[in-house]
């Protein structure tokens, strides 16, 4: 909030200071109506402030600013307070509210209010105000951000928003994740319903560069995830040893989830770039589990503080796209040796392609190193596929020959790596044959052709002239 | 009717008759290009001026490109906006005449500060060019059978109900100048058969290379010449006038015909041309071996002809096996599909659906013979015996060109247009005959009444002056050379026929009332004419009407859908449709599509017949991958249109499963019936076409979803699109406009999934038990 006001400030001066500047010529006017016009134009800052306010999510700027955090109960705000608080410090403005609060509203005359939603309130069945399942995937749809935690008991609200994107929540309501091999050492035995899992998905993007080294403590249900859906991940997997049950219940028929494909947290990339989190468990962000030392069972290690903290922090970094989103600018070709781009190519032209691909990181765009992004030069088909070279500054560049085929080709770029968000430019230009003019004049092979046409005439003519008077 | 007056206007002075005649000739011809004009200006005044159908839209296109860019930007255009992805190479798959005539008398008129909108000069080339093709029948039957019979199969070709179908104002297409081209073709190789003049020879095989810059069917050209040559030589008619008529146009036709893009080194390559060449060869052995036998003498000719004919035999036979093995090894194997189709009626039904599937490549019923040339094909075999009566070398090509052209229409119907010119002369010099001799009678006994003295002087003179004038056309006209030589031999046979002549004269009441009736017969032809060029053939095929008791309805659904694209979408979307409406897609809507009616690439227009007849999903997929933004099917069943695509259905499953054979046509049959009501079989329910033309079809009558085209109701009647959306859909339904969904932003869980499979599933259990068909 304290960046805003300055930027008012710094509106407020700059605007006063233009309409000074503009009254100089008019010294001698009342300085009443000086006034006004500084007023004005205050009003105006404000507006167009408002207006960069609400357009805030935007290409250049793509981490989240407003995030609405439902709750279940308000205590959960000083429970969880330092996830929340670790938010605010990085600049979110977060907006707390009951999950059934009727005044609820993502959006006010056809725009959001939010760029992203924390749902905190797993057992609601019904949400306040006008929000609905419906209105939440809109939300994702419309490329905003979400972070989901169920719990033991999470309604049925939660699991369908969880299975529109793709992640399926036990449906027995009552199980829990057990996990007698690797659950977290505490004091009592208990029932292994507290897990230690430290089976993170291996991306620098998702989670940091810092290896998260204690184990991250989680109490909740678990999920599974249809291995053909390519958009979400398991960040979180569970050991082998685990199973979903009834803790409380003897086990009689075999447990539908078990083993690692049991996904504790997940995250949902969309088609759009929207990204969310699915956690079975919202213990998992919460200020004991945070702090609470853990060790993990059958092992010696024992670690002051749990992984949660960064696990989640960095987790929060990726999912409000203060990581791994990427934009591709500045698509160029053409042909060696020129510089402007022609609307049309020639078999076997030598062209230039080149694209300049900036990773954001928080607060401003950097250049993406990488070695792996590739252009085709596509027809049905891509006919060239080269992976083009960096100069390390974001600059892409790949140089190739047109195919002897003609047709309306496209320059492709489909860059979908882990965690990043996906690239995927096409570029529509067409390729035409040969000019009547360009073709090669004289074909050495064809020498005797011409050889012989000439003789043939030459003769002709010697034997006109002979025959006519030979007399 | 001219002819008569023209022969009857006998004067006692030669040269003032000759010029009186000349003139109302002149006259009268110029009042048959205003006839051929103007009877072909219905469609503009009924509907618009607008251009018609589909493959004149792409020639409007191309012409608009023309006039844009000049002439190499045209000759070198690479469009990218049809064919998707493939694009076309226009300038070298198109046949320019047309375009470029076009864009000339654009051009000129722009010179002349004559306004006139490309549009405008489009619409009005083909009535300008059926008036050329009008003159040109006049000359070609001039050079056969005389003034009377030029003037006669002029006037008849100007109404000839078959050409006007193809040349309305605002027929844009090939066909327009090419018949021009045809018959002014033949009338300069006849010209020079009966000059022997090289110059017009030379002019022959301009005319030619108009010709195959026109229209494909120029191959009917060098086809028919040879084998006219060949019919002269095996009827010992060979003369050096028929070598300087032939020998040139092949050398100098073919390689003009080489310069054309679009044909290249077909014109040596195919077998098309074949006979042309052969016949090149067979005449120069005629000529060498004529010009032996003029300086041999008999005996020693005797001699050389046993040697030469042993050795020829052994080189033709040489040479055959030469020409066997190159058909055999050339690209098409000899002969392209369409050409094969005309040898083979059946050839391109059992072989290629795509040729099959259109209807003007279909064979004529009789009706259409009657409908198209009406009186004439009664006419037409009274004039092939006035042909031979007596034969000449003209009177020989056109008797030729009539047995070969009615074969042709007989296979095609399209080729009812190449027919239609020998009917017209055939006609004329029949109905020009039979004037002939009516009048004369009439004139006879009208003489005979008046001077009963006189009568002896006066026939004999009459007599005279009409096998004069016959003489006049049918005598070998010597070019200026040799003039002198052929004089004698010229001589010889005029003296011969005057001895022989002797005029028929019928009696005057007879010859009266037949002259009455052949009039009468005439004035049927012209009543049918007009009505043909106003009723049948006028329509613009945009546009549509249809007349009710409430009025006159007019469907304008086409161009409300081409202009809907144009104004909705953005100018690079791509817009799949069948192949019938992809060059009025471009032309107006100005949208890249996958296929048009340039039929050059089986393959993509069968994905798109596949993807019709595919489920949804499947189609989907298969239009994504062709970067489809939207879909257009037209619908006739509200409107009972009936060229509708669901009645166009199973061609797209034919060409579709010829290329990707899990689409089988049985799937879309119930046994063997084309049926899309409660019968239908569940393929034919779940194809993309049927969904896409009956989508919502059910709320225009109340839940009854009847279709009038077909005339049941639908099969299936309530469903949802789940991969295509409805954009627009026109006034009458006759164009649907579909919008491809976008891919799914997420993907859905199994939890939700798995629910609703079972209960879907368990719904179509029930429904499988109270459905005694599955």
């Amino acid at each position: 909030m304290r960046g805003l006001f300055t930027k008012i400030h710094i509106c407020l001066t700059s605007q006063s200071s233009k309409s000074q500047h503009c009254s100089v010529p008019i010294q001698t006017s009342r300085t009443l109506k000086m006034a006004k016009i500084s007023i004005a134009t205050v009003f105006i800052a404000l507006i167009s402030l408002l207006l960069t306010l609400t357009h805030s999510f935007s290409t250049e700027n793509p981490t989240d600013r407003r995030i609405l955090v439902l709750l279940d109960d308000l205590a959960l705000k000083s429970s969880h307070s330092i996830f929340f608080n670790s938010l605010q410090s990085r600049g979110f403005e977060l907006d707390f509210k009951l999950s059934d609060d009727p005044k609820i509203a993502l959006q006010r005359y056809g725009q959001y209010l939010y760029d992203g939603l924390i749902l905190f309130s797993p057992t609601t069945e019904r949400f306040g105000g006008s929000l609905d399942v419906a209105a939440v995937l809109d939300f994702v749809d419309s490329g905003k951000d979400l972070i989901v935690a169920a719990d033991a008991s999470a309604s049925d609200l939660i699991r369908s928003i969880a299975a529109e994107c793709g992640v399926d929540f036990d449906e027995d309501p009552s199980a829990v994740v057990i996990d007698h091999g690797s659950y977290a050492v505490s004091g009592t035995e208990g029932d292994h319903t507290l897990i230690a899992a430290d089976d993170f998905i291996k991306s620098d993007v998702l989670l940091g560069s810092t290896k998260i080294e204690a184990p991250v403590l989680f109490k909740g249900i678990g999920h599974s995830l249809n291995p053909a859906n390519s958009l979400v991940l398991k960040v979180l997997s569970a050991s082998p040893s685990a199973y979903s049950a009834n803790p409380k219940s003897k086990l009689s028929t075999p447990p539908s989830l078990s083993g690692s494909s049991i996904s504790l947290v997940s995250v949902v990339q969309a088609r759009n770039n929207a990204r969310a989190v699915f956690s079975g468990s919202l213990d998992l962000f919460s200020n004991k589990f945070f702090k609470s030392p853990v060790q993990k069972a059958g092992s010696s290690n024992k670690y002051a503080k749990s992984g949660n903290e960064q696990f989640v922090t960095e987790l929060s970094k990726w999912v409000f796209h203060e990581r791994g989103h990427l934009k591709a600018v500045n698509v160029k070709h053409h042909r060696v040796g020129e510089t402007d781009e022609p609307a049309i190519y020639r078999i076997n032209d030598d062209l230039e392609y080149s694209v300049e691909i900036y990773e954001w990181s928080g607060s401003s765009w950097e250049p993406y190193v990488a070695n792996d992004v590739q252009v085709q030069f596509y027809m049905m088909s891509p006919y060239v596929l080269k992976t083009m070279s960096t100069d390390k500054k974001g600059l892409y560049h790949a140089s190739f020959k047109v195919p002897d085929v003609y047709g309306v080709f496209q320059f492709k770029v489909e860059y979908q790596r882990l965690g990043y968000t996906s690239l995927s430019l096409a570029k529509q230009i067409p390729v035409r044959p040969f000019r009547h003019n360009e073709y090669e004049r004289f074909i050495p092979t064809a020498f005797p052709y011409y050889g012989a046409s000439f003789s043939t005439m030459a003769a002709f003519f010697i034997f006109s002239f002979v025959y006519l008077y030979s007399k | 009717m001219a002819a008569s007056t023209d022969t009857t206007a006998a004067a006692p002075s030669s040269t003032l008759r000759h010029a009186s005649g000349n003139i109302l000739a002149f006259f009268i011809l110029l009042l048959i290009g205003v006839l051929a004009f103007s009877i072909r200006l219905f469609s503009v005044i009924k509907y618009e001026s607008v251009i018609h159908e589909f493959d004149p839209y792409f020639n409007y296109r191309v012409t608009q490109f023309l006039t844009k860019s000049g002439v190499y930007d045209f000759w070198n255009w690479f469009d990218d906006r049809t064919w998707y992805p493939l694009g076309r190479v226009i300038g070298g798959t198109v046949y320019p005449g047309l375009t470029l005539t076009a864009g000339t008398m654009w051009k000129v008129l722009q010179m002349l500060n004559i306004p006139l909108s490309v549009e405008t000069v489009c619409v009005f080339t083909a009535p300008v060019f059926s008036a050329f093709a009008a003159w040109a029948t006049y000359l070609l039957t001039k050079e056969v059978k005389g003034v009377g019979a030029g003037l006669t199969a002029a006037v008849l070709l100007a109404m000839v109900p078959s050409y006007i179908s193809r040349s309305v104002a605002g027929s844009y297409d090939n066909e327009a100048v090419a018949i021009f081209a045809l018959i002014f073709t033949f009338y300069l190789y006849i010209k020079t058969l009966n000059t022997g003049s090289l110059f017009y020879a030379t002019l022959n095989s301009m005319a030619y290379f108009y010709m195959v810059c026109s229209w494909g069917g120029y191959t009917f050209i060098i086809n028919l010449i040879p084998m006219h040559v060949l019919l002269c030589i095996v009827t010992g008619r060979y003369s050096p006038r028929l070598y300087i008529a032939y020998a040139p146009l092949v050398v100098l036709g073919t390689l003009m015909a080489a310069l054309v893009p679009v044909v290249g080194f077909n014109a040596v390559m195919t077998s098309e041309h074949f006979a042309s060449f052969l016949v090149f060869i067979i005449i120069h052995v005629v000529a060498l071996a004529y010009y032996i036998k003029g300086i041999l003498s008999p005996k020693m000719f005797k001699v050389a002809v046993t040697l030469v004919v042993s050795v020829g035999l052994v080189v033709c036979c040489a040479v055959v096996a030469v020409l066997i093995a190159v058909v055999a090894s050339s690209p098409t194997k000899g002969w392209s599909g369409r050409s094969l189709s005309l040898l083979d009626p059946t050839y391109a039904s059992k072989y290629i659906p795509i040729i099959a599937s259109v209807s003007e490549h279909q064979p004529p019923t009789w009706p259409s013979y009657f409908m198209d040339i009406n009186i004439l094909a009664f006419l037409v075999p009274a004039g092939i015996i006035a042909c031979f009566s007596p034969l000449s070398d003209a009177s020989s090509f056109v008797i030729l060109y009539i047995v070969m052209s009615a074969y042709f229409s007989g296979v095609m119907v399209r080729l009812m247009l190449v027919f239609a010119p020998a009917a017209c002369i055939m006609s004329g010099i029949a109905l020009s005959e039979a004037f002939d001799v009516f009048t004369r009678s009439i004139k006879f006994y009208a003489f005979q009444a008046v001077d009963t003295v006189s009568v002896s002087t006066v026939s004999p003179q009459n007599n005279v002056v009409e096998t004069d004038k016959k003489e006049d056309v049918l005598k070998e006209r010597p070019s200026r050379k040799n003039k002198k030589k052929e004089k004698e031999t010229v001589e010889k046979p005029l003296k011969k026929s005057e001895k022989e002549k002797r005029p028929l004269i019928l009696p005057v009441e007879a010859s009266a009332i037949a002259l009455f009736l052949t009039v009468l017969l005439g004035a049927f032809y012209v009543v049918h004419s007009v009505w043909a060029a106003a009723e049948a053939y006028s329509a613009p095929s945009i546009v549509l009407t249809s007349h009710t008791r409430d009025g006159l309805h007019v469907f304008d659904d086409f161009r409300e859908a081409y202009a809907w694209l144009s104004h909705n979408t953005h100018v690079d979307d791509k817009v799949a449709s069948w192949w019938d409406y992809g060059y009025q897609t471009t032309a107006m809507a100005n949208r890249t599509v996958i296929v048009d009616n340039n039929t050059w690439n089986n393959t993509h227009i069968a994905t798109v017949g596949t993807a019709m007849s595919s489920p949804e999903k499947a189609a989907w997929e298969i239009f994504n991958s062709l970067d489809v933004k939207y879909v257009l099917v037209v619908f006739g069943g509200l409107v009972g249109y009936s060229s509708d695509d669901i009645n166009k259905f199973l061609w797209m499953v034919r060409i579709g499963g010829g290329v990707f054979p899990h689409i089988k046509e049985p799937d879309y049959l119930r046994d063997g019936q084309y049926r899309i009501d409660s019968q239908a079989t569940p393929t034919m329910l779940n194809s993309l076409m049927y969904k896409l033309s009956y989508f919502r079809f059910v709320e225009t009558d109340g839940g009854k979803g009847y279709d009038r085209v077909r005339g049941t109701e639908i099969g299936k009647k309530h469903f949802k699109l789940t991969h295509f959306e409805e954009v627009f859909t026109t006034h009458h339904w006759m164009v649907r406009i579909y919008k491809l969904k976008p891919q799914r932003n997420r993907i859905r869980g199994k939890t939700k999934k798995s629910r609703s499979s079972k209960m879907s599933s368990t719904k179509t259990r029930t429904i499988t038990k109270k459905n005694p068909w599955h």
